[in-house]
């Protein structure tokens, strides 16, 4: 660690030190002396990571740094967004309306929080009981997804200030509609699925029990809002058939959306059980993400049959084999996220190895964003290039994007601190 | 936990029910696919164009008034192009594409030596580009806070700016890409062709064939306008044809030879049909008119998915409600602690 106070002098110097150590806490904060007795109880006992202790989690670190540092340019680019308009902001135009915020941020995040509504809903339905011990962060994941989600639609919209349009001016005709009318309601079910970890850390056993009751009611408004969501993302691009290539629109199009988003949500879960596992003192459960990787090789198997499906009665085989950009691209996603992940998982020294499923998670999470990024930006090439449109993503559009994600990073990692999260290593 | 699970899934259930009972104006949500009674349009004809953009310069003022397609609260000038062609960039208002300031555009095809007019070889032809106004638009049904309205009595598709959010799904929605995005505003509007509907009342119609000097586009109610289009195709080339100017009803006429058209007409089953028709001596396909645009409307595309959503709360919460029942039947003593 590099010695401070030769620059700044012995004052500031030893302060920035304790800081990179990470000797400071935020418990040690007094909030009663700000905030009044009352609300500064609360943040007290909120702020109080002794519970965590075991699990080691240093905020202040190189790394997390950086996520400061990624969230900060965002905001900054978020701000300027905001007063000078989405064509200042981003290279977006008249033949390609929609780009790295739609394709990555929001079908992406949405796609990458279908873990949470399948683990809820085999705890709390199917009384599964061994997953209950993840659940609490495969909501909170799913959270921070749909959160990310929802940042980035307000930013990409040209009239964020409005965006609450649609809640009240209905119009059941469209797609977007419905999308973002889940989306708030999702949002809200995440936020109650997860309160239970907030109440249990500020000790309010009354409203532990009333989430308590109210909780499976709950998750299967999630399970039923998860299907719908994941599934109308890919029915936003039903309506484009002349524009969307032949390779990836297909009228089943929703039910591919749905079936890779169920394949990407039990491998991130999977990822993550494993990266906590690693990067907390935190042993993950064997059994656990061995149920998922199997998750994993029955649902992708499932979306290799629905996608070989549509390559043979749809545009042939022959379309995405020809070489051109859209194929080469499927071929790519494809094979990342879908063929070599099964192909290993049929090995049954690759389903008995964290180290390995840990792998094959990482395959399946980057085949399935790629497929996202492929219909959302890549997919209306085609067309737009026809048209004389072009589009690379602005790097103020790069910028939000990284920003958005350090965000989910390093709010996880917050959450992770300061909640019980893994209620099984306090025990 | 749970005083009362069963009074509780009781409930539940009772719930997804409301939501299905509540959910039936749902089913009579689905867009009209049928031409509105009294149906207005445009009836292009490329053959009559001789693309002097009279139309374009008259479109432009015409919206730049209150009420129109291209107004603003405080507008002083018409919002003229500032680009153009290299090297003479603002110095003319002279639109390339259409734009969120230019909502009619006259575009020229040439090939070879461009010597034939409304020829595809050695040929040249000029066309329009503007909102068709399809009887069941996409962009109406797409929007997500009903900013586009399709008027159920002229049939113009119009804009409300005041309930846009700048999603631009209408954008990607349109098969022929004609919603454009003001991208050098801070508030952004979506901009098209609203058929001057805002002149109706003054007695007035659209702008652009008001000022076509030579009949190419001429207005009319859409019945009139496809019998007139399917009259023209009729005729034998280079027989003489008295061709209405400015509406289809009008006695001012130009009297000259029929020339010879590529296709029918362009308009009639296209996204479902739209109410603006176009008659070509070239191909559309040339022209650059996409052939792979559905015959059928578009909004049905998505229809089928969403008229499915409310079986889908039905079918998890009864479906769910009997699977809880089912999975913790041996805990039933043990949750009333």
């Amino acid at each position: 660690m590099i010695d401070t106070t030769k620059y700044v002098g012995p004052k500031w110097g030893g302060v920035i030190n304790r800081f990179m150590a990470d000797e400071y806490t935020l418990s040690d904060i007094d909030a009663t002396r700000y905030v009044g007795s009352k609300l500064g109880g609360v943040i007290n006992k909120f702020l109080d990571d002794t519970p965590s202790k075991d699990l080691g989690i240093k905020m202040v670190t190189p790394f997390t740094l950086v996520l400061v540092a990624l969230i900060g340019l965002a905001a900054v680019v978020a701000v300027y967004r905001l007063i000078f308009g989405i064509g200042a902001a981003s290279n977006l135009n008249d033949f390609w309306p929609w780009g790295l915020w739609i394709g990555f941020d929001v079908l992406g995040g949405v796609a990458m929080a279908a873990g949470a509504f399948l683990i809820a809903g085999s705890v709390y339905i199917l009384n599964w009981k061994k997953y209950k011990c993840i659940a609490r962060a495969s909501i909170l994941n799913a959270f921070f997804g749909y959160l990310l989600a929802a940042i980035s639609i307000t930013l990409d919209v040209g009239r964020s200030w409005v965006i609450w349009h649609p809640l009240v001016m209905w119009q059941v005709n469209s797609v977007m509609f419905i999308v973002a009318l889940h989306l708030v309601l999702y949002l809200c079910t995440l936020g109650t699925e997860s309160s239970p970890m907030v109440f249990e850390k500020l000790g309010w056993p009354r409203a532990l029990k009333g989430v308590g009751r109210i909780m499976v009611g709950a998750v299967m408004f999630g399970v039923a809002l998860s299907l719908l969501h994941q599934s109308s993302l890919g029915a936003n691009y039903l309506i484009v058939p002349a524009k969307l290539s032949p390779i990836y629109y297909s009228p089943l199009l929703p039910y591919h959306f749905l079936v890779s988003a169920i394949m990407l949500g039990l491998a991130i879960v999977s990822f993550e059980t494993l990266l906590t596992g690693k990067v907390f003192n935190h042993k993950p459960p064997r059994d656990v993400v061995e149920g998922l990787a199997r998750g994993v090789m029955i649902v992708g198997s499932v979306y290799l049959v629905m996608k070989i499906w549509h390559l043979v009665t749809g545009p042939g085989v022959g379309a995405v084999l020809d070489g051109s950009f859209l194929g080469n691209l499927y071929l790519i996603e494809m094979t990342v996220g879908v063929i070599l992940p099964l192909t290993l998982l049929s090995f049954r020294s690759v389903r008995t190895s964290l180290e390995r499923i840990f792998v094959v998670d990482i395959l399946v999470i980057l085949g399935v964003l790629m497929n996202r990024m492929d219909v959302g930006v890549f997919g209306v090439s085609e067309y737009a290039t026809r048209s004389g449109g072009d589009y690379f993503p602005s790097i103020m559009e790069l910028t939000l994007t990284a920003g958005m994600i350090a965000f989910a990073i390093l709010g996880f990692k917050f959450c992770a601190k300061y909640l019980p999260l893994f209620p099984e290593s306090h025990h | 936990m749970a005083i009362s699970r069963r009074g509780f899934l009781k409930g539940v259930a009772g719930g997804g029910g409301l939501i299905l009972v509540s959910g039936v104006p749902f089913a009579n949500a689905r867009m009209s696919t049928e031409l509105p009674p009294q149906a207005v349009g445009l009836l292009y004809d490329a053959t009559l164009c001789i693309g002097c953009k009279s139309c374009m310069v008259n479109c432009k003022a015409q919206n730049s008034v209150p009420g129109g397609a291209l107004y603003k609260k405080g507008m002083k000038a018409p919002p003229y192009e500032s680009k153009g062609p290299k090297g003479d960039e603002g110095i003319w208002d002279a639109p390339q594409e259409l734009s969120g300031k230019t909502l009619n555009i006259i575009k020229v095809y040439k090939n070879g030596t461009a010597e034939t007019k409304d020829t595809a070889v050695n040929g040249y032809s000029f066309f329009k580009q503007q909102c068709l106004h399809c009887i069941t638009p996409a962009c109406v049904s797409v929007c997500p806070a009903g900013a586009f309205r399709k008027d159920p009595e002229n049939g113009s598709v119009y804009y409300l700016a005041e309930r846009c959010i700048g999603c631009r799904y209408c954008q990607l929605a349109c098969p022929f890409g004609v919603p454009r995005y003001e991208w050098d505003s801070a508030w952004p509007e979506v901009r098209k062709c609203q058929l001057c509907r805002h002149r109706y009342a003054e007695g007035k119609y659209s702008a652009c064939a008001e000022f076509c000097p030579t009949g190419a586009t001429i207005f009319g109610k859409v019945v009139d306008l496809r019998n007139e289009a399917r009259y023209r195709l009729t005729l034998k080339p280079g027989t003489e044809y008295d061709f209405p100017l400015k509406t289809v009803y009008s006695a001012e006429k130009s009297h000259r030879p029929v020339a010879r058209y590529a296709d029918g007409t362009y308009g009639l089953t296209e996204a479902g049909g739209t109410q603006n028709i176009m008659l070509s001596g070239v191909s559309f396909e040339l022209l650059g008119f996409r052939k792979n645009i559905p015959h059928s409307d578009l909004p049905q595309l998505t229809w089928h998915y969403i008229r499915k959503i409310l079986w889908v709360f039905a079918g998890v919460f009864t479906g769910g409600t009997a699977i809880y029942q089912f999975t913790h039947r041996n805990e039933k003593e043990a949750s009333h602690d």
